[in-house]
C-alpha cells in the first residue's frame, strides 16, 4: 500500500503542471471560446485536487516516516561550474496539507467564478490567469530549494498583479496592481539578498536531504559574528524574513492588501485570503531551521511584527465600511496571528491556522462576492441590510465563517486560534498572548458588526437581492463544511501536530482553561456587536462622537498610505531623485559624451596631417627613414649587425 | 698640405648633392623645380655608384668590370623616362588648374 503511494509521490509534479498546461492552452488556443477556457481550467484544477487528495492519503498512511525523510524528486536544471540547481518536488506532510488547501480553494473559486464572472468580457483571460496562478502556487508549495521557491514566488506575485488589475480600464485597479507588485518587490529584495548570501556560505539552497541547508546548519556549521555582535545566521534570518513581510502583508508592507480588493472578489478570496499571502508564512515554516539556529532575536522579531500586525489591522477593521476592506484587514490580522505563532516557536499551530483560515476566509470572501453580485456592485455595508430573507444560503454560510473566525467551538477557528494563544503563553510570551487575546475579541467584534449590519436587521428599499446561482452557492457550502470540520484535525490521536511539527514531537492535550478564556473573548466581541448593532442599546454614533480623533485615525488606516506618499513625494522625488538625476546627466552622460569628445578631438587633431600636399608626405617619408636609421644604428643585438655606420667606416 | 682624395671624398660629394636635392624636393614651390631636385638626387646616386666601382678592389687588377658605371647609365635612362612621364603629368595639371604652385595642389586635403 505504501509502495503504491510512494509511486504516487513521484507524480506530484503533475499537480502544478496540469494547471500550467491549462494556462498555455487557454492563452494560445481557446482564448476565443469562453466555455472551453473555463472547462479546461476547472478540469485541470479538479484533477490536481484529486491528485492532492491521493497524496494526502498517502502521506497520512505513511505515518511519521515522511516527517523525518521528506520525499524528494528532483531533476537537474542547470549546472554551471560549481553552481548546480535542481528543480523538483518535495512531498512531506506540510506540503501535502498546502497542496490540499490550495487545490480545494482554487477549484471552489474557479467554479464560483463561472457564476460571478458570467458575462464579463475578459472571461477567458480570467481563467487563463487563474490557471497560471494555481500552477505557480502549487509549484511554490512543492519547491525543493530556495531558488525554485523564489521563481514561483515571483510568479505568484505576477499573477496577483495580473488579477488585481484585471479590470484594467479602471484607474484604481491599475494603481492597486502596481502598488501590490512594487511593495512585494521591495520585500523580495531582502529575500534575494538572503538567498545569495546563503548560497555563498553553504554552497547549496536545498531545504532537506543530504548536504542541504537544514543538515548543514544542524551538524557542522559554526556560526560567526557578521555585523557587530549579530551572528551570520541571525542576519540571514532577518533578510529572508523581509520577503514574507512583503508577501504576507506584515507591517509596514501591509499597504498593498486592502488596495488589492480592486480585483474581482473570487480573486480576493483565492489570492489575498487563502493562498498567495500565506506563501510568506509557508516560507518561514520551510526555513524554520534557519530561524531556529539563529539567535532568538530573529524569532522575537517575527513574533513582534506578527503580533503588532494582528492588532494593528484589527483596530483598523472596526472602523471600515466596505465589506471587502473589512475582510482584507481581517486577513492581515490573521496573517499576523500566523506569523507570531511561528515567532513563538509554534510551527504546528501556525500551519493549522493557515489551513483553517484558508477555508473560512475564502468562504467569507465568496459570500461577500455573492452579496456584491446580488446587489449590483454595492460594497458598503450600510447600504445593505436584512439580506437573510432573500439570500439564506449566503447568510448561513457567511455566519458559519463568522463563527469560525471568532473562535467559537466546534468550528475550525476555535482549535487553531486556541493552539496559537496557548503556545504563546506556554512558550513564555505573556505580552504577545495578551495582544492575541485582545485581537481575538476585536476580531469577533468587527466580523459580527459586518454580519449584523449587512445580513440582519431591516431591509433597504432600493435593494432587490436574489440568491446566487448554484455555481456560486455550492462552493460556499463546500467551504462551509470544511470550516466546520477543519478544526477536528486536531482531535484524533494521529492529529495535525503528529504530522506537522518541528523538532521532536510532544503530544499535548488541549488546555481547556486557556480555551475557555479565548472563547470568552470571542463571545464578548459578539456580545458587544450585538448590543450596538442589533439591540442598539449603545449607539455607534455616540461612541464615535466621544472619540472623534481615534475614529478618524482608524478610518484612515492610521494615515500610513499618506505618510508613504509624502515620503515618496518629498524624499524620493524631491531629493533622492534629483541627486540621481544629476549623477546620471553629469557623470554617466559625461563619461559617454567625453569618450565621443575625445574621439572627435583626436580626429580633428590628427587630420591636420592630411594636407593633400605632396611635399608634406615626402617629409613624412624622410622622417620615417631617419627613425629607421636611428633604430638600426643605436639598436642592440641583431640590429647591430646591420649597422651601416660600421660598414661605412670600413672602406677607405 | 696634401689632402688625399679617396672614396670617402666622392661619397661626401654624393651625399651633399643628395641633401641639396632632398631639400629641393621639400621646399621648392614650383613643380618643375621639384622634378629638377629629384633629378639631382638621382645624379648624386650615380656619383656613389661610380665611386664604388672605381675604388672596389677587384680580383683581377688589370681589368675593371665597370659595374658601377653601367648602373649609372641605367639610372640615367630610367631618369629620362621618368621625367617624360612627370612632365606629362605637370602639363596636364597646368592645363587643369592653371598653376604650377605645389601648395595649390591640395585637393586631397581634409
Amino acid at each position: 500500500m505504501f509502495k503504491e503511494m510512494h509511486n504516487l509521490f513521484q507524480w506530484a509534479w503533475l499537480i502544478p503542471f496540469l494547471p500550467f498546461l491549462s494556462f498555455l492552452i487557454i492563452a494560445f488556443i481557446t482564448k476565443r471560446s469562453k466555455g472551453l477556457s473555463s472547462t479546461i481550467s476547472i478540469l485541470a484544477i479538479l484533477t490536481s485536487l484529486g491528485l492532492s487528495i491521493g497524496i494526502g492519503i498517502g502521506v497520512i498512511s505513511s505515518g511519521t516516516e515522511l516527517v523525518e525523510q521528506p520525499f524528494l524528486s528532483t531533476v537537474n536544471w542547470l549546472t554551471i561550474g560549481g553552481l548546480k540547481i535542481d528543480f523538483g518536488t518535495l512531498v512531506d506532510p506540510m506540503s501535502a496539507m498546502m497542496l490540499f488547501v490550495v487545490t480545494l480553494v482554487a477549484s471552489m473559486v474557479q467554479i464560483y467564478s463561472l457564476g460571478y464572472m458570467h458575462g464579463d468580457k475578459g472571461f477567458s483571460r480570467y481563467f487563463c490567469y487563474q490557471s497560471l496562478f494555481a500552477a505557480s502556487m502549487l509549484g511554490l508549495v512543492l519547491a525543493t530549494n530556495l531558488l525554485e521557491l523564489y521563481v514561483f514566488w515571483e510568479l505568484v506575485g505576477l499573477c496577483s498583479y495580473l488579477l488585481i488589475g484585471f479590470w484594467y480600464f479602471k484607474v484604481s485597479a491599475r494603481e492597486a496592481a502596481k502598488k501590490a507588485f512594487i511593495t512585494t518587490r521591495v520585500g523580495d529584495v531582502g529575500l534575494l539578498i538572503g538567498i545569495l548570501f546563503l548560497y555563498k556560505q553553504f554552497g547549496t539552497l536545498d531545504f532537506y536531504g543530504p548536504g542541504s541547508l537544514s543538515v548543514q546548519m544542524a551538524t557542522n556549521f559554526q556560526d560567526f559574528a557578521l555585523i557587530g555582535s549579530a551572528s551570520y545566521l541571525t542576519i540571514m534570518a532577518l533578510l529572508v524574513f523581509i520577503g514574507p513581510m512583503g508577501k504576507s502583508g506584515q507591517f509596514p508592507f501591509h499597504v498593498w492588501l486592502p488596495d488589492a480588493m480592486e480585483g474581482p472578489t473570487p480573486v480576493s478570496a483565492l489570492i489575498h485570503a487563502a493562498t498567495m499571502v500565506v506563501a510568506g508564512v509557508y516560507l518561514v515554516a520551510r526555513m524554520f531551521f534557519l530561524f531556529d539556529h539563529a539567535s532568538p532575536v530573529a524569532l522575537e522579531f517575527i513574533a513582534g511584527i506578527g503580533a503588532f500586525t494582528a492588532i494593528f489591522a484589527a483596530t483598523i477593521a472596526i472602523a471600515q465600511d466596505d465589506i471587502k476592506k473589512i475582510l482584507a484587514y481581517s486577513t492581515l490580522s490573521q496573517l499576523g496571528y500566523m506569523m507570531f505563532a511561528l515567532g513563538v516557536g509554534a510551527l504546528t499551530a501556525s500551519m493549522f491556522h493557515l489551513m483553517t483560515h484558508a477555508f473560512f476566509k475564502a468562504l467569507m470572501f465568496l459570500g461577500a462576492g455573492s452579496v456584491i453580485h446580488a446587489l449590483h456592485e454595492k460594497q458598503n455595508i450600510w447600504d445593505m441590510g436584512g439580506l437573510y430573507k432573500k439570500m439564506p444560503i449566503t447568510t448561513i454560510t457567511f455566519g458559519i465563517g463568522v463563527l469560525a473566525i471568532s473562535g467559537i467551538p466546534p468550528f475550525a477557528g476555535f482549535f487553531s486560534k486556541d493552539e496559537i494563544l496557548a503556545a504563546a503563553l506556554q512558550n513564555g510570551h505573556p505580552f504577545i498572548y495578551a495582544v492575541g487575546l485582545f485581537t481575538a475579541f476585536l476580531t469577533a467584534f468587527y466580523m459580527c458588526r459586518l454580519f449584523f449590519v449587512a445580513f440582519l436587521g431591516k431591509e433597504k428599499q432600493e435593494n432587490h437581492p436574489h440568491e446566487s446561482p448554484k455555481s456560486m452557492t455550492v462552493p460556499l457550502m463546500v467551504l462551509a463544511f470544511f470550516s466546520v470540520v477543519g478544526g477536528w484535525a486536531a482531535l484524533p490521536e494521529h492529529n495535525f501536530a503528529y504530522f506537522i511539527h518541528y523538532g521532536a514531537f510532544e503530544p499535548e492535550g488541549m488546555n481547556w482553561g486557556l480555551a475557555a478564556i479565548s472563547v470568552l473573548a470571542g463571545l464578548l466581541g459578539i456580545g458587544l456587536a450585538y448590543t450596538i448593532y442589533i439591540k442598539q442599546a449603545i449607539q455607534a454614533e455616540a461612541i464615535v462622537a466621544r472619540f472623534p480623533g481615534v475614529y478618524k485615525l482608524l478610518k484612515n488606516k492610521y494615515y500610513i498610505d499618506e505618510i508613504y506618499q509624502w515620503v515618496i513625494d518629498k524624499v524620493m522625488d524631491g531629493f533622492v531623485a534629483k541627486v540621481l538625476y544629476w549623477f546620471d546627466i553629469h557623470i554617466i552622460d559625461g563619461i559617454v559624451n567625453g569618450l565621443a569628445l575625445i574621439t572627435r578631438g583626436a580626429g580633428s587633431g590628427l587630420r591636420r596631417t592630411s594636407t593633400g600636399q605632396l611635399q608634406t608626405y615626402a617629409l613624412v617619408f624622410f622622417f620615417a627613414v631617419v627613425v629607421f636609421y636611428l633604430v638600426l644604428a643605436m639598436g642592440e643585438g641583431q640590429l647591430a649587425a646591420l649597422n651601416p655606420l660600421a660598414m661605412l667606416g670600413g672602406v677607405k | 698640405m696634401t689632402i688625399s682624395v679617396g672614396l670617402s671624398t666622392y661619397l661626401l660629394v654624393g651625399a651633399m648633392l643628395f641633401c641639396i636635392g632632398l631639400y629641393g624636393v621639400f621646399a621648392k614651390r614650383n613643380i618643375i623645380a621639384v622634378l629638377m631636385s629629384i633629378e639631382l638626387m638621382l645624379n648624386a646616386v650615380n656619383i656613389n655608384f661610380v665611386a664604388f666601382s672605381r675604388f672596389t678592389p677587384w680580383a683581377n687588377t688589370a681589368i675593371n668590370p665597370l659595374i658601377g658605371q653601367v648602373a649609372a647609365l641605367f639610372v640615367i635612362v630610367v631618369a629620362a623616362a621618368e621625367i617624360a612621364v612627370g612632365l606629362a603629368l605637370v602639363i596636364t595639371i597646368y592645363r587643369n588648374r592653371q598653376t604650377t604652385n605645389v601648395d595649390d595642389l591640395n585637393w586631397l586635403k581634409w
